[in-house]
Parts: structure tokens; C-alpha cells; sequence
């Protein structure tokens, strides 16, 4: 049986793209027939971060609307044998995205792929709640900050009270905590929320911690997903969230400060 | 403090951390906006309030300021507090 993930956060900027690239390249790699929809409507930007954006041709509009099939529309992923990318539409109107038609995508995707990514625009309004409404699980991306982890709370909220599956009364969404852009240096000097604060803010499970890099950049930069770059703590913390996700018991890595000289010498922790 | 301790608290990072702060505010915001989710302050309060005031007015002359209609939630049970504040000299008709 498919599975549709939500990669969501409420605040803009805390890594959703990010993480549905990796998160989706991570689960084709491993075998799993996947893809990934851009749900931000009008700002779209998963196809750059994908680097296929000069091969869109059709986006979730043109399908919804009965103008292609999807088939179409999908764009296979350069890296990834098993990975496609359905884009959103960059010139629509974001109400064109309603619940019949993505419901109606989402059955058909269901009888040929393993997991449907749906990479959520930030915010509450309805092109977040159209990208959550359906989903079995959810990715919530959230900073070590104030305003990330207090959206991602209101997030969690609508999730058990507005998603379908809380509406249907049926197993309430499956909830993964992720925390993103971690600098362990600033969290032992106190200076920034730790993993452990967060978690026991949000009481949800963890399901991975994905180190600050200027890596992230050099990724966007290339049209790479972060999950391919050689040598990259980003990737390889990636590819543990995968493995994990897929019931793997993997030790959380890259939480705690890699320990220099000074430190050593002074006795510090 | 002498700027010597100060420089001393500086290095130990005894100052007040604010990562702790940002946790003690989050854990304070959010259990008052998780006890208003979805037990949102029901529709008919307003309404609720405007009658009662009108039944009251009958017999009291009281403020509006000193009239409040509040529903608190429990775990078993719900509270609704009706709080009137009376006039020192009560003007009975």
C-alpha cells in the first residue's frame, strides 16, 4: 500500500524543499518507487533544487484540470531510477489546487509508486492544508529557534484535528519530528535550543537531526539534492532520516560538538 | 560585580543562557495555545453574555465592565464562571 508523506513546518524557510528532495531521492535509492509533488503553488522551487526546472513542461494544474495525463507531467529525477518529480504550477492561482483533484492525482499515483512525497508551501492557508490533508505520515521540519518550533506546534494541531484522517476518525497521522540547520556548538554553549528541548516541547518522535552546512547551499546551488554530495555530513544525515523512516535503528549522529584541540586540552564536554 | 567576576562568569558561561529562556517562553505560550485549540471559546458565549446582562439589568443596575461570562476547562469538567461585580450602593428598581 502507498504511503503519502507531508514534509511540513509552517514557518517558511526551515528546509521543507530541502528535505523533500533528499528525503525523496533517499527512499528512491533505495529501491522504492517514489515521488515527490511540489504543493507551493505559485512559487514553486522543488524543480530548481531537483535541477530539472528546465524540463517542466506540465505542472499539478495542467492534471487537475484534465488538459494532460499525469504521465505527462511527471519529470523522471536525473539521479534517481526510481524518483519523479509532479512540479506545481508557477503562473496559477494557488485556490486552482482543490482537495477532489489531488485526491484524484493521489489514486492514481497510489497504483504504481511506493511513497508519495508532498513537499508543503509554508504557512496554514490552503495550499499547506491541501499538501497535509491526505497524508498518512508527516515530516515536521522544524529550527532549534522560538517561531520554528511554536509553527511547527500549530502544525501538529491541524494535523490531528483537520487532516483527513482526524476528520475520517482513522489513525490519527504518523508524526516525525525533524530538526534541521543544528549547530551542537551553539546548543553546549547555550545558545541555541537543543534536540532535547524541542522534543520535549513537541512530544513527538524524532526521526532525525540534520546538521547546519554550508553544504545545503552548494547543493541549491548545483540542483542536487543534499542527500548526494560526497563527504557531507548533511548527506549522510539524510540518508540515516531514510533509513530510519524505513525501521532501521540508527544511533542519532551529528548532535553532539566535534570535539577540537582546545577543548580537549581544557577538559571541557 | 566586579568586572573581573564578570569576565570570570564569562568564561565559565555563567550567564543567564538563552536558549533556556527561549524554552521556558515556549513552554508557557504553548500550553495556552494548545488549551484554546480546538476547545476554542464556544460561538454562543457572546450571546450567552449579552442575555444574561439584559436578565441582570432587569433587577441591578450594573456596568458592562463588571460583567463576566467565562468557560474554563478542565480534564473531567467545565466551569462556566459568571462574575458580577455589584455597585457599592445597589440601585434595586
Amino acid at each position: 500500500m502507498a504511503k503519502v508523506i507531508v514534509v511540513t513546518s509552517g514557518k517558511g524557510g526551515v528546509g521543507k524543499t530541502t528535505t523533500s528532495a533528499s528525503f525523496s531521492s533517499g527512499l528512491a535509492m533505495r529501491g522504492n518507487k517514489t515521488v515527490v509533488i511540489d504543493f507551493d503553488v505559485g512559487l514553486r522551487n522543488l524543480d530548481l533544487i531537483m535541477g530539472c526546472e528546465r524540463r517542466v513542461v506540465y505542472d499539478i494544474i495542467n492534471v487537475i484540470n484534465g488538459e494532460v495525463s499525469l504521465k505527462q507531467a511527471l519529470i523522471k529525477d536525473k539521479n534517481c531510477d526510481n524518483l519523479f518529480i509532479l512540479p506545481a504550477s508557477q503562473t496559477r492561482d494557488k485556490d486552482a489546487l482543490n482537495l477532489e483533484g489531488v485526491e484524484r492525482i493521489l489514486d492514481e499515483l497510489k497504483e504504481s509508486f511506493d511513497y508519495i512525497v508532498c513537499d508543503s508551501p509554508a504557512g496554514i492557508e490552503s495550499g499547506a492544508f491541501t499538501a497535509m490533508y491526505f497524508a498518512d505520515e508527516a515530516l515536521v521540519v522544524t529550527n532549534p529557534e522560538v517561531s520554528s518550533v511554536r509553527d511547527s506546534d500549530r502544525i501538529l494541531g491541524i494535523l490531528a484535528a483537520k487532516s483527513k484522517r482526524a476528520v475520517e476518525g482513522l489513525e490519527p497521522v504518523k508524526e516525525h519530528l525533524l530538526v534541521t540547520r543544528y549547530d551542537p556548538k551553539r546548543v553546549n554553549s547555550g545558545a541555541m535550543l537543543s534536540v532535547v528541548d524541542i522534543q520535549e516541547i513537541l512530544r513527538i518522535p524524532l526521526l532525525g537531526v540534520i546538521p547546519e552546512s554550508e553544504s545545503v547551499l552548494q547543493a541549491s546551488n548545483s540542483g542536487t539534492p543534499a542527500i548526494h554530495l560526497e563527504k557531507s555530513d548533511v548527506a549522510e544525515a539524510y540518508r540515516d532520516v531514510v533509513g530510519r523512516f524505513m525501521g532501521e535503528d540508527l544511533p542519532m549522529r551529528f548532535i553532539n560538538e566535534k570535539a577540537g584541540f582546545f577543548k580537549r586540552l581544557l577538559g571541557g564536554n | 560585580m566586579s568586572m573581573i567576576d564578570g569576565l570570570i562568569d564569562y568564561l565559565r558561561g555563567n550567564e543567564k543562557k538563552t536558549a533556556v529562556v527561549a524554552k521556558e517562553r515556549l513552554q508557557i505560550i504553548l500550553a495556552h495555545e494548545r488549551a484554546g485549540r480546538g476547545t476554542a471559546t464556544p460561538d454562543y458565549l457572546p450571546a450567552l453574555q449579552e442575555e444574561l446582562m439584559a436578565v441582570i439589568a432587569k433587577y441591578i443596575h450594573v456596568d458592562r465592565d463588571s460583567f463576566k461570562v467565562q468557560l474554563e476547562k478542565h480534564d473531567q469538567y467545565d466551569v462556566l464562571e459568571l462574575n458580577i461585580t455589584l455597585p457599592d450602593k445597589m440601585n434595586a428598581r
